[in-house]
């Protein structure tokens, strides 16, 4: 039996759909006197579960708007799931939108500092990490340039090579791969595949069925916020393409 | 608890990194850079006390150091609330994207204030200096009506950071409220001057409390009473748990409305 290490099991996301946003306290109380505060709910997930293994990669492939994203964000703790629960046992690195904790004044130097203090690593470790994230990123004659001057595809890099420092238990890839040239896309499925071989699970979302055959071994086809397949890529992969 | 006291520790890299990049934004691409925070009281104190020494001929002792700390303090609390206030919605799109414990962005605030403020303390160890007051051991012991206000200040920032989340309308109004809180602390006037009907008002004020236990410290080497230090540590805890708990009840729901 191999270790599990992300379990979700059942869960459901709700979120309220207010259909105008009430921002002020006096529309609030009025509305809330006249009884006038009405949501409308809608489930982003129903009742999902997966387990992924140690040493696993599992893909989520499905529609805009199905609820992959929703279902890594829980999985990352930044959703809280309004019924079941998620487990997750080891260091999650998400890699959900690049780039999410940059701040674009600060030089590309400060914000490796920034972004590795996000992901829970103090500043000594960071600075051994320093080194290969500069020379994955190709960016050394740019490290004491104010960010804002960059451009989508160096953030991108940079980004990356931040996010996927060190041997995370779990890497939460959410269609970033899709960004820069094909030779830097090239070395992102590299460095993922070598995470692979040291054992890193991979949750891994992709409009690239190609990209989710070559990474991963399993995959969850997710249709309006509930699984309708798991199973070997390679079947899921071949009904989905049938499907549309 | 301890799960609780683990995370805090794993993420303390990162209030380090969030205070830094505090400082370093605010700075950066003005000439004397850090200097700003000394130099601002300073001149502060300045135009208070040109306009209003003139004008109400006020009958305080050092009148420009009665201002001066009355501003350290009064421009803590508002500096500390006012930027803890926005700190969930300015990160909105980190939150929204990778877990952290929210509070540490509200802590953040707060205590990149705290180094503001010892700028700023400076500023007001050298006007005495140049003043020709004594600086005497007492001024070691103001670590503790400022400790006392950081944690009132932090209650304070978790509670209006919370309740922005929700509704924006309070960013506008606080604004207001400060503006109203500078009148009702003796920042600028000596407390006896005030007819005993609004004086009421204002040592009804937590921040009145802590205000005179400084400057008492400061420049009278008088120590608080245990009456007047238990008061205000109870303001300022209770205002703390109270914020913690608010904040902390409402934080999984902050992800849908920021």
């Amino acid at each position: 039996m191999s270790e599990i290490m992300v379990e979700v099991s059942n869960v459901s996301v709700k979120f309220h759909l207010s259909r105008e946003r009430i921002d002020s306290i006096k529309e609030y109380i009025i509305k809330k006197i006249k009884n006038q505060i009405e949501y409308d709910e809608f489930m982003a997930l129903q009742d999902v579960s997966l387990t992924v293994e140690k040493g696993e990669s599992v893909a989520l492939i499905g529609l805009n708007g199905c609820g992959k994203s929703t279902l890594l964000k829980t999985v990352a703790g930044v959703l809280k799931p309004f019924k079941g629960s998620v487990r997750v046992y080891g260091t999650v690195a998400p890699l959900i939108e690049l780039g999410a904790g940059f701040d674009h004044d600060l030089t590309a130097r400060e914000n490796v500092f920034l972004n590795g203090a996000i992901l829970g690593y103090d500043r000594k470790s960071m600075e051994k990490h320093y080194e290969d994230i500069v020379e994955f990123s190709e960016l050394r004659d740019f490290m004491d340039v104010p960010i804002k001057n960059f451009s989508s595809g160096m953030l991108a890099r940079l980004a990356f090579a931040i996010a996927t420092i060190g041997t995370p238990d779990i890497l939460i890839v959410d269609e970033v791969l899709s960004v820069g040239d094909f030779r830097f896309q090239q070395k992102c499925e590299k460095r993922i595949q070598q995470m692979m071989k040291k054992d890193t699970s991979i949750l891994f979302v992709s409009h690239s069925i190609d990209q989710v055959k070559k990474l991963c071994t399993k995959t969850v086809w997710i249709e309006k916020g509930k699984v309708k397949m798991i199973g070997p890529t390679e079947e899921v992969c071949a009904l989905y393409e049938q499907a549309y | 608890m301890s799960v609780y006291i683990q995370n805090f520790l794993k993420f303390r890299p990162l209030l380090m990194e969030l205070v830094t990049r505090d400082i370093k934004t605010k700075y950066r691409r003005s000439i004397l850079g850090v200097l700003w925070t000394l130099l601002n009281p300073l001149l502060m104190m300045l135009v208070l006390s040109v306009v209003f020494s003139h004008i109400f001929k006020f009958q305080v002792e050092n009148y420009p150091l009665y201002i001066l700390s009355g501003q350290v303090v009064f421009n803590f609390f508002s500096e500390s609330t006012s930027s803890a206030m926005s700190s969930i919605i300015n990160n909105a799109p980190l939150i929204k994207k990778v877990y952290i414990p929210k509070y540490l962005f509200t802590l953040s605030r707060v205590a990149s204030s705290v180094v503001n403020v010892m700028a700023s303390f400076c500023a007001l160890i050298v006007v005495m200096v140049f003043s020709g007051i004594e600086l005497n051991f007492t001024v070691l012991l103001l670590v503790v009506p400022m400790g006392i206000l950081i944690i009132f200040s932090t209650g304070i920032g978790l509670l209006l950071a919370t309740v922005a989340v929700k509704f924006r309308d309070i960013i506008h109004l606080y604004g207001v409220l400060i503006t109203a809180l500078t009148y009702l602390t003796p920042v600028i006037y000596p407390i006896s001057i005030l007819p005993a009907k609004i004086r009421f008002f204002v040592e009804l004020n937590p921040l009145t409390g802590i205000l005179n236990m400084f400057r008492n410290l400061m420049f009278y080497n008088t120590l608080p009473t245990v009456g007047q230090l238990l008061t205000s540590v109870t303001i300022a805890i209770g205002t703390f748990l109270l914020g913690l708990f608010v904040f902390y009840k409402n934080q999984d729901k902050f992800i849908l409305n920021i």
